[in-house]
């Protein structure tokens, strides 16, 4: 095949893809602002995106805080900074490695889950029939839980801020020798408003992101069981392209 | 005669990629008729039903229901509305149990209350023969027949005027079949439908049809009441009705 013709596929594949993400995304919005709103599957949506989650984000938030702690100190005491693990450790954490952390572990469990469950409900016919039951998919299956992800992702965030800075926290009182009291005060004095608050905002991004490729990738699952498992796939993976690539867009917006 | 005609087919065409799947299609059902579709495997029976649905969009023609143009993705279509549709798999919701399932559109779409709506969903259990203590249970822990008799009950409870049925049979053993085929044909009669389904089943269709249509190469190839089937009035149908690949 002549090299600029698939250059020129490849490259229309994509645009069409985006626009046809894009054009769900509009969708979407446009089925959470308007009635009926199904709130029974907002809070089921809520506790299994978000309460569901809690273990894993925790874990990960508390050996992350623990690692960069001892990283910052290693690297810090080449040139006499140890003194700056806390202030170090409690930035990187609430501005870029909380929602980080947070938005790919739980992309991990949710993005999948919501491709595969949707996806199956597309191949037994499901989703057509809550058309015939003049139930609209958009706004029964996919504005919950999208609209749940733009909430719970920054709740979980607070707890993997508070648990990932405790990680460090323990790691440099226990190990390397830090004063709980000095620790605590660096903590708290570093860190401003703005850096907690747009940390938050980059969560929302990334709830908002994290669930509509789910969505997405499930809505649009053909060709049974092996559609089904090809949409999970590709939903945890263009998530977590896109939580990296939103992540550089607000970081370079927000610093 | 074109006063009693329930939903009509209007030079639909509809294509998948490179192939045309219903090619100029026409077709109409009469109000309070049973009209059985029947044609090879992937000639575009469930095409026809779904463009009827709103589900998929033709190409160019369109499909009427009362004289007013099917709306694609519409859930308030005042045609749609007024729909009851039994899948081929059921099509349940496995999160919900069954009485809900029976009264998502009380629930969802016309607000009742959840008390007046689980009585109706009963009521529905009655008139399809599946008792009531299956109301609570999830779809996961019922047998084939008692799915399409729970999927029989969601299609009738909004009292439809409107009853399509993809494949109502498949996947059942005779005997099943034959009981929902015999509930198929009385929920029919007692809600004065017009009935469009597809099968290959030809002892379904023998029961539950007034009239055939069977569709080759995206089009109808004949149409005409059972009697013309069991007559053999086209060979081709009748070859297709006795199972026969030759002569």
């Amino acid at each position: 095949m002549n090299p600029f013709r698939a250059l020129g596929a490849g490259l229309l594949a994509l645009l069409h893809s985006a626009g046809a993400v894009t054009r769900f995304a509009l969708e979407t919005v446009f089925a959470a602002v308007r009635p009926p709103w199904f709130g029974g599957q907002l809070v089921t949506q809520l506790f299994r995106l978000g309460f569901l989650s809690l273990p894993v984000v925790g874990l990960t938030a508390l050996f992350t805080g623990a690692a960069l702690a001892l990283n910052i100190y290693t690297g810090g005491s080449r040139f006499n900074a140890e003194s700056f693990v806390p202030n170090i450790v409690s930035l990187g954490i609430v501005r870029e490695l909380g929602p980080v952390i947070a938005a790919l572990m739980v992309s991990g469990r949710v993005s999948s889950g919501i491709a595969a469950e949707i996806g199956a409900m597309r191949a037994t016919e499901q989703i057509d029939a809550l058309h015939t039951l003049a139930t609209d998919p958009m706004r029964y299956l996919i504005a919950p839980r999208v609209i749940a992800g733009v909430i719970v992702l920054p709740l979980l965030v607070i707890v993997a801020d508070l648990i990932g800075i405790l990680g460090g926290f323990a790691v440099s009182v226990q190990t390397l020798g830090f004063d709980p009291s000095v620790y605590v005060k660096n903590t708290v004095d570093i860190l401003e408003r703005w850096d907690v608050i747009s940390g938050l905002i980059k969560a929302a991004v990334f709830g908002f992101l994290l669930t509509l490729m789910g969505c997405y990738h499930g809505f649009h699952a053909e060709g049974g069981a092996q559609g089904v498992g090809r949409a999970a796939t590709n939903a945890v993976v263009s998530a977590a392209v896109l939580i990296f690539a939103a992540n550089f867009l607000l970081t370079s917006l927000f610093v | 005669m074109a006063a009693d005609v329930k939903i009509a087919w209007k030079d639909v065409t509809v294509r998948f990629g490179s192939k045309t799947v219903l090619d100029r299609f026409n077709l109409e059902a009469h109000e309070g008729r049973s009209l059985v579709v029947i044609g090879g495997s992937g000639v575009g029976k469930s095409v026809t039903i779904k463009t009827a649905l709103g589900l998929i969009k033709p190409n160019s023609g369109k499909v009427e229901i009362d004289g007013r143009a099917v709306k694609y993705n519409r859930e308030d279509d005042p045609g749609v509305a007024q729909i009851g549709m039994l899948f081929q798999s059921g099509a349940l919701f496995d999160s919900l149990p069954i009485w809900k399932n029976i009264a998502f559109r009380l629930l969802h779409a016309e607000h009742m209350n959840e008390e007046d709506a689980r009585e109706r969903a009963l009521d529905a259990l009655d008139q399809v023969d599946l008792a009531r203590e299956n109301a609570d249970k999830r779809p996961g822990s019922l047998s084939g027949g008692m799915l399409k008799r729970a999927a029989l009950a969601r299609a009738i409870v909004g009292r439809p005027k409107i009853l399509f049925f993809d494949e109502p049979t498949t996947g059942l053993d005779p005997v099943t079949a034959d009981v929902i085929n015999k509930l198929i044909k009385r929920q029919v009669k007692h809600f004065n439908a017009t009935a469009v389904s597809i099968t290959h089943d030809m002892a379904s269709m023998r029961t539950i049809a007034d009239e055939v249509a069977m569709i080759k190469n995206g089009k109808i190839l004949w149409r005409g009441p059972l009697d013309g089937v069991e007559s053999c009035e086209h060979p081709e149908v009748c070859r297709f009705v006795q199972g026969r690949s030759e002569g």
